[in-house]
Parts: structure tokens; C-alpha cells; sequence
């Protein structure tokens, strides 16, 4: 029993077991130092792992993996090149950048939402063609209104002739790096200074709302806060955050040793002060495994790489807080709202939710992380190709999405990451691998070209194909997530039912 | 009368008038620009013949029920093997046949390619029929990136596959086939040239017109014929040609197989009035070209006949002949009507997925 069960887990991972065992393959065949496939490959999680993330929330919504997000990442490219031509630089300029980009991507994502609304159960097809659409008026904007209609004197970004922008604009001297580079320091004074706002803040809530205040824990947050907030004050502890990229060594060892804090705490709160159950089981063999993994880091091999990737450290904050945002939004009203008409858009409407206008939000949301997380892209790579830096935006990170084990009703944080990071590997070694097995690199290009449509056209194949088997001819005329919801659970004649 | 203008916009198609306007729009400035008008319509009858048979092949496909059928480049790969086994061997220029006429020889060069290339997207398309009855309900987004996929997986077999002929391979030990291969050593132009018709500036390419028509009759007769017949009706309402006894899946394989073989005829026909063969990542949005030829012609994701190939290829191509040398007036050397061209195509598109689907709260 137990063996099927595991059995059965891992067939569920096929595609996930499948491109493990893909890119172990291309990196032997590749023949490439594990210190530049690792440090080719952090830097890349860094660059796309906000694009994958963008694309959770349309599918919890049930809007299939949004190709749309192709529009969020030109209203940022709208962006940068008006703040490049301004002149701002630096990580104001970064920042001023997102600002402009934002209010683009909302209403862009609010015009999505609208056409997808129009054509439900097509979101895919139309994300898709909507995508060249727009990239005809992309063009349109960058080759003629540009210096055609709304005069631009500047001989840098424009052609000799003055209409149109040229194919590359450099970010170098403006916005490059400008968020990888933000030192450990300001991050810290920043979080500190959120901490300190967010605890004052929901005390005034509490006391104009008249509920009881825990003077006890706001005091103890608040002091720890000021005490991590001091610790940076120590010359040794200073001179260290200082940096803007963080070994990838002592990045393991951090995480270790606060993984053994936590569970130290939540042993010495939970189980010596308030005396309650825990599973002293799952503690310690959580403990153990961080100890593993410490362990691990004096293996020579895996101590050559650590050593040698430096992790831009901003930027993973904002990827991590965005994975927190994704899991904070589902706990919301507004995410239950997006989940329930995931599910099923009968059963939402009945529940009395505005199935348009949660459908819209959704697009909104991805949009405007779409276009973040092109822009933290753009500032990684610091060249701006401007007719070609969005093109293939959507295709690859649903690619990713899909290779984590993602399909088009589910994802989670953690797939899409794990997606980034195989495929990402495959992007790296393939073409290596190539010119290793065949001598010709454009082999492996083509490869990892074909890998990437081959596992959208397999997801949605056989997305379509469970639609099709779980329910059966009768329900020709349910709508498409109903009786994905017939297929998914084990109850097909409700959901049979409740859509016809 | 403000009722009949509005049946009247309502049965042409609020799209179709804006684009045919457009198109007018483009000739009278054409007219103003003092272009040779005659050429623009030998341009536009040339441009006709040669995408037509590319835009034919989905109606079939609609009528069988899969849709719109975004992955025709599964017929085209077949199509383009035909071409480049013609050109290894040299059929097109058999000695013997090029004594009695060299267009004879081409005639037979691009018919033997044509022949391979029917045969094989047979093959493929009846396995694509297969996987299409698989996903239904969902095909257009599966088409798409399985039309996608294959010409990704063509891109590797192009550069691995074993063709000796200098006209193919890259010179200078280069590896695999070239981007685009001329054809003017083989079957450039065979059915433009052949009857063709010159008047002053205006040129009509009789022979591939003929070849048009010829092809648009055999499908409409199939149509009408018995089969034919059947798999509309499996198309247009499955449940019912089931109660009647048809065979639905059986018909849509019929479809699916068609429309890939007309696939793979069109673009040995494009190719021989372009005058070269596009390998590589050529062909890959040579599907969503045809399918929004025939939405311009009136047809919808249910619904394609050869009216609407006919209209809607000679609109749009009209449009595209057109707009390079009046967007050029404007402002020259740029690219606005390969602009022009991606926003009416995938305007179009989009225009008839929102027709279709959804509108409601649920």
C-alpha cells in the first residue's frame, strides 16, 4: 500500500523526475565546471523568477496560464526607455521606473481582463494572439509615434533619422544592477523601519477601534526589531552588510542556523512555556536535515561552488516577497473569491461573487507583476533590446511554470521556482551540451527552442485530454472550468449537474 | 433604410466593412501617389494565387469541427521535405523533359513534390487527427503550440538531415540546410509563368490562378460529396451526426488529414511563386496568416467555405501588397506594413475568438 502510494507520487513528478534526469544529462554531457553552470544559473533565477511568480494568481483564478503577461512586460519597456530618456539613474531611476510602469500595467491589465471575460474558456488562444497584437502596437509606438508624432531629441536612443528608437538601448550607466545592488545595510534599515511603522500602525488601528491592545508582545516585537536594528552597529557585523552580494556559503549557513533558531524557539514558546503538543518528530527531523545540509557545504565539490556565486540580494528579497504575497492574497477574501470562481464560475456566481470583476483584478495583478518583473530582468541583463526583449517573455516562463510540475489549473511558489531553476539549467548547458555531442551548438539552441514549446503543447494537451476523459461526451456545453472541476474531483456527476 | 443598412452591416460583418474600406482607402492613395495600378493588381492577383491554397486548407478543418487550425505548419513540413528531394535528386530538371519543354520538366519537378509532400502530411496529419480527438474542446490552444513544437523539432532534423546538393547545404563545411534555399535553378515561378498573360504593366499569372481554382473545385466538390456532407454535419453539431449514425471522430481524422494535405500543396505553390523555400523558423506564423485570411473572408472558428478563402486571401493580400509601397510614401525604408500586418491579423483573430466565446457572468 505504501509503496504504491509512493509510487504513485512520483508519477505525479513525471515531468519534474524527467527534466531532473534531462539536466543531469546535458550538464555531464556538457562538460562545463559545476562553478559556471551554478553561477549562470543564480543569476538567472534572479533575472526571471518574478516573470514565473506573476503567472500564479490567473491560474488559480482559472484563467490558464496567462500569455498575457507579455503586455505587462512592454508597459515596463514603455518605462524604462521614458525614465532612460529623462536620465534618471541609479536605483531612483529604478524605482521612479516602476512607479511609471505601474499605472501602464493596470490599465493594460484591466483591458486583458476585459477581453478575456469576452471570450472565456479561449483565454489561452487569445492571451496568445493578443500578445502579437499588442506587439504590433509595441512596434507602431517604437518605430513611428516616437519621434513621428511626439517629438524626441536625443541622438542616443533614437535613429539617425529621428523617428524611432533604436534596436538596443544600453542601461549601463542608468538602471543597471540598480536593484541587485543595493546593500545588505539599506535593506535591513529599510525592513526596520517597515517593522517599526507596520507595529505603531495596526496599535493606532487597534485603539481607534477600541479593541485590546497586547502591550506585552507589541513590546517584545518592538524591542527585537531596535536589537537586530543595533546589531548593525557593530563594526565587525556593519562592515559585512555593507556588501550587495552575499556568498552563496554564508547564504547556506545563514538559512541553517536560522532554521535551528526557529525551531529552537518555537520548542522553547510552544512546548517549555505554554506547554502544548508538538510534533517533536517532524522538529527534529527538520533540525537534522538543516544539519545535513550544513554538512554538505564541506563536501569539496559543493564548497567550490559555494564559495563562488554571489547572490545579488535585493532582488531575491523582492522574489521572496513575492511568494509571499502570492500565499497572502489566497488567505484573503479577495483570494478565496479567485479560487472559488477558479473552481467553478456557476458556483461563484451563485455565491453572489462578481465573476468579471474578479477575474479582472486577477489580470490587474499578474499584469503589474508581469511588468516588475520584466523590469527587474532588464536591469540584471543592462541591455535593453528593445523590439526584442519581451517577444519571448510569456513563452518561457510558462515553460518554467510547466517544467516545475505546474499544470493549467494548479501552481504553486514553489513549483514555479523549482521550474525556473530546471529549466534555466537546460537553458544554460544545452547549447554547450550541442556543440560537446554534435559540434554544433545551434543544436542544443534548437533544442532547448523545441524543450520549450514541447512542454507547453504536452500541458496542454493533456490539460485537454482529462477534460475531455473526466467527464465524458455529455457535457459538450459546461463551461470549460466546471468540468475541469468534474474531472479534478470525485464527485462527476455534481459538477456534471451544477454545469448543465 | 436604417434598418437595411444595419441587416446589411450586420450580415457582412462589421470587420469585413472596415477592412474592405481600408483596402479602398489604401488604392484611391495608391491612385494619388501616381502608382502604377496595373502592377499593384498583377502584384495582388500573384499574391492571391500564392497564399490561397494555405488559406484553403482551413476549411476543413473548421467544418469538421476542430476549428480554426493554427497548426497547418504540420502539413508544411511535409510539403517542404517534398520540395528539398526534388531539389536533391533534380526532378525538376530531367534531362529528357527538359529537351521537349524546360516547363514541362518543372511542371514534373514541382508534381513530384507535391506527391511526397501530400503523401507525407497524410501520414502526419492523420496521427495529429488523432491526438485532436483527444483534447477536443480545447483544440486551437493545443494546434498552436503543437504547430509551434514541430517546427521546433524541424529546426534540429534540418540541421542533421543527410541532403548532399550544394543548392541546399550551408558552403564552406557549414552543417545542415540553408535558412532559405532559391529555387531558381529548380521550380521558381512554374505555375506564374505558365499561360501567364501580359498586358502593358499588368501580368496574370494564369497558370497559378488555374491551379487555385483547380484545387478550391476539388474541395468544394468533396463538400458536396457524400463524405463531405457527413463531416460537416459532425462538425457543425456532433451529438446529432452521432444519433445519425456518423462517425464523428472518423470524420474529423478526415478534416484534420485534408487540411494538413492542402497545407502541405500550399506552400510548395507559395514557394514556387516567392521563388524560395524558408526553412527553419520561416514557416512558423504561417498559420496564424491563414487563419485570419479566411476570418477576413467572413468565416467563423464554426464555420469556412470557399467564398470565404477566395474573398478574404485576395483582401488581405491585396492589403499587404498595398501597404508596403504607400507606407513607404510616408515614410521610407520603414517596416509599418509588417506593423500593419501583425495588428489586422491578430485584430482579426481576437475579433472572432470574442464572437464566440463566453459573453456570459457564469
Amino acid at each position: 500500500m505504501n509503496k504504491r502510494k509512493i509510487l504513485d507520487r512520483l508519477f505525479e513528478q513525471k515531468v519534474v523526475i524527467l527534466f531532473v534526469v534531462l539536466c543531469v544529462l546535458t550538464i555531464v554531457a556538457s562538460k562545463q565546471p559545476l562553478t559556471f553552470v551554478a553561477n549562470e544559473l543564480f543569476t538567472r533565477i534572479a533575472r526571471n523568477s518574478f516573470l514565473v511568480l506573476a503567472l500564479i494568481i490567473p491560474v488559480l483564478a482559472g484563467m490558464g496560464l496567462n500569455f498575457g503577461i507579455v503586455i505587462g512586460a512592454m508597459a515596463a519597456q514603455i518605462a524604462v526607455f521614458l525614465t532612460t530618456h529623462w536620465g534618471f539613474v541609479g536605483i531612483g531611476g529604478f524605482l521612479l521606473t516602476a512607479l511609471l510602469a505601474t499605472p501602464m500595467a493596470v490599465f493594460f491589465g484591466f483591458l486583458v481582463g476585459k477581453l478575456f471575460n469576452k471570450a472565456k474558456g479561449s483565454e489561452m488562444i487569445c492571451g496568445l494572439v493578443l500578445g502579437y497584437f499588442a506587439e504590433g502596437l509595441y512596434q507602431l509606438l517604437f518605430l513611428f509615434i516616437f519621434g513621428g508624432v511626439i517629438p524626441i531629441d536625443n541622438p542616443t536612443l533614437m535613429i539617425a533619422t529621428g523617428v524611432g528608437v533604436k534596436n538596443t538601448i544600453d542601461l549601463k550607466d542608468t538602471i543597471k544592477y540598480s536593484l541587485d545592488t543595493v546593500p545588505m545595510l539599506t535593506i535591513l534599515e529599510i525592513g526596520f523601519y517597515l517593522v517599526v511603522a507596520a507595529i505603531v500602525l495596526s496599535v493606532v488601528i487597534k485603539l481607534a477601534k477600541k479593541q485590546p491592545v497586547h502591550w506585552k508582545k507589541t513590546g517584545i516585537a518592538l524591542i527585537l526589531a531596535v536589537a537586530i536594528y543595533a546589531l548593525t552597529y557593530i563594526p565587525a557585523v556593519e562592515s559585512f552588510l555593507a556588501a550587495d552580494r552575499l556568498l552563496l556559503l554564508w547564504a547556506v549557513e545563514l538559512w541553517v542556523a536560522l532554521v535551528l533558531l526557529w525551531q529552537a524557539g518555537r520548542f522553547l514558546v510552544l512546548k517549555v512555556i505554554r506547554k502544548e503538543e508538538l510534533d517533536l518528530k517532524r522538529l527534529a527531523a527538520i533540525c537534522v536535515a538543516a544539519v545535513l545540509v550544513y554538512a554538505l557545504t564541506y563536501v569539496p565539490a559543493i564548497y567550490e561552488v559555494l564559495i563562488y556565486v554571489r547572490l545579488p540580494v535585493m532582488t531575491y528579497v523582492c522574489i521572496a516577497g513575492l511568494c509571499l504575497l502570492n500565499t497572502a492574497l489566497m488567505r484573503t477574501r479577495l483570494g478565496q473569491n479567485m479560487r472559488t470562481v477558479g473552481q467553478n464560475r456557476v458556483v461563484a456566481n451563485a455565491a453572489g461573487i462578481n465573476v468579471d470583476r474578479t477575474r479582472i483584478i486577477a489580470m490587474i495583478f499578474s499584469t503589474v507583476l508581469a511588468s516588475w518583473g520584466q523590469l527587474i530582468f532588464l536591469q540584471n541583463v543592462g541591455t535593453f533590446s528593445t523590439y526584442g526583449a519581451h517577444t519571448q517573455v510569456g513563452q518561457f516562463a510558462i515553460a518554467a511554470l510547466l517544467v516545475g510540475g505546474a499544470s493549467v489549473q494548479k501552481a504553486t511558489n514553489k513549483q514555479a521556482i523549482l521550474g525556473v531553476v530546471l529549466f534555466h539549467t537546460l537553458f544554460i548547458v544545452a547549447p554547450l551540451a550541442g556543440k560537446e555531442l554534435f559540434g554544433n551548438a545551434m543544436i542544443g539552441e534548437y533544442f532547448r527552442v523545441f524543450v520549450s514549446y514541447g512542454v507547453i503543447a504536452l500541458a496542454l494537451a493533456m490539460h485537454a485530454w482529462k477534460k475531455v476523459s473526466g467527464v465524458g461526451p455529455s457535457t459538450d456545453f459546461a463551461p470549460a472550468s466546471a468540468s475541469a472541476l468534474a474531472g479534478g474531483t470525485s464527485a462527476p456527476a455534481s459538477g456534471g449537474g451544477k454545469a448543465g | 433604410m436604417r434598418d437595411n443598412a444595419k441587416a446589411l452591416v450586420r450580415q457582412v460583418g462589421l470587420p469585413r466593412i472596415i477592412i474592405a474600406g481600408f483596402f479602398l482607402l489604401l488604392l484611391v492613395a495608391a491612385g494619388g501617389f501616381q502608382m502604377d495600378l496595373l502592377q499593384l493588381c498583377s502584384d495582388f492577383l500573384r499574391r492571391w494565387g500564392m497564399y490561397g491554397i494555405l488559406a484553403l486548407a482551413m476549411v476543413p478543418a473548421v467544418q469538421c469541427g476542430i476549428g480554426l487550425n493554427f497548426g497547418i505548419s504540420m502539413g508544411i513540413v511535409g510539403g517542404l521535405l517534398g520540395g528539398l528531394i526534388v531539389i536533391e535528386f533534380r526532378l525538376a530538371s530531367i534531362p529528357a523533359l527538359v529537351e521537349i519543354h524546360p516547363l514541362l520538366a518543372q511542371w514534373v519537378g514541382i508534381l513530384i513534390a507535391i506527391l511526397i509532400g501530400v503523401v507525407l502530411a497524410a501520414g502526419i496529419g492523420w496521427l495529429y487527427g488523432l491526438l485532436l480527438n483527444r483534447v477536443k474542446g480545447s483544440e486551437m490552444t493545443v494546434t498552436t503550440y503543437v504547430g509551434f513544437s514541430i517546427i521546433a523539432f524541424m529546426n534540429i532534423l534540418w540541421t542533421i538531415l543527410p541532403f548532399q546538393s550544394g543548392e541546399l547545404i550551408y558552403p564552406n563545411a557549414g552543417q545542415g540546410l540553408r535558412n532559405t534555399i532559391s529555387l531558381a535553378d529548380s521550380y521558381s515561378g512554374v505555375m506564374n509563368d505558365t499561360l501567364a498573360i501580359t498586358v502593358g504593366s499588368l501580368t496574370i499569372p494564369t497558370g497559378l490562378l488555374l491551379f487555385f481554382f483547380l484545387m478550391c473545385l476539388l474541395v468544394w466538390l468533396f463538400m458536396r460529396s457524400k463524405t463531405g456532407e457527413a463531416m460537416s454535419a459532425a462538425g457543425a453539431n456532433p451529438n446529432f451526426a452521432r444519433a445519425n449514425g456518423i462517425n464523428v471522430n472518423k470524420m474529423r481524422l478526415v478534416g484534420t488529414i485534408l487540411s494538413t494535405v492542402l497545407a502541405a500543396v500550399g506552400i510548395l505553390v507559395y514557394a514556387q511563386g516567392f521563388g524560395f523555400m524558408q526553412l527553419y523558423n520561416g514557416p512558423m506564423m504561417m498559420g496564424f496568416t491563414s487563419v485570419a485570411a479566411v476570418l477576413i473572408g467572413g468565416a467563423s472558428p464554426r464555420r469556412a467555405c470557399i467564398s470565404h478563402v477566395l474573398i478574404g486571401t485576395f483582401l488581405f493580400q491585396s492589403i499587404m501588397a498595398l501597404a508596403l509601397p504607400v507606407a513607404n510614401q510616408f515614410i521610407p525604408e520603414s517596416n509599418l506594413s509588417e506593423v500593419m500586418r501583425l495588428i489586422i491579423s491578430n485584430g482579426i483573430i481576437i475579433y472572432a475568438l470574442t464572437q464566440t466565446g463566453g459573453g456570459s457572468r457564469e
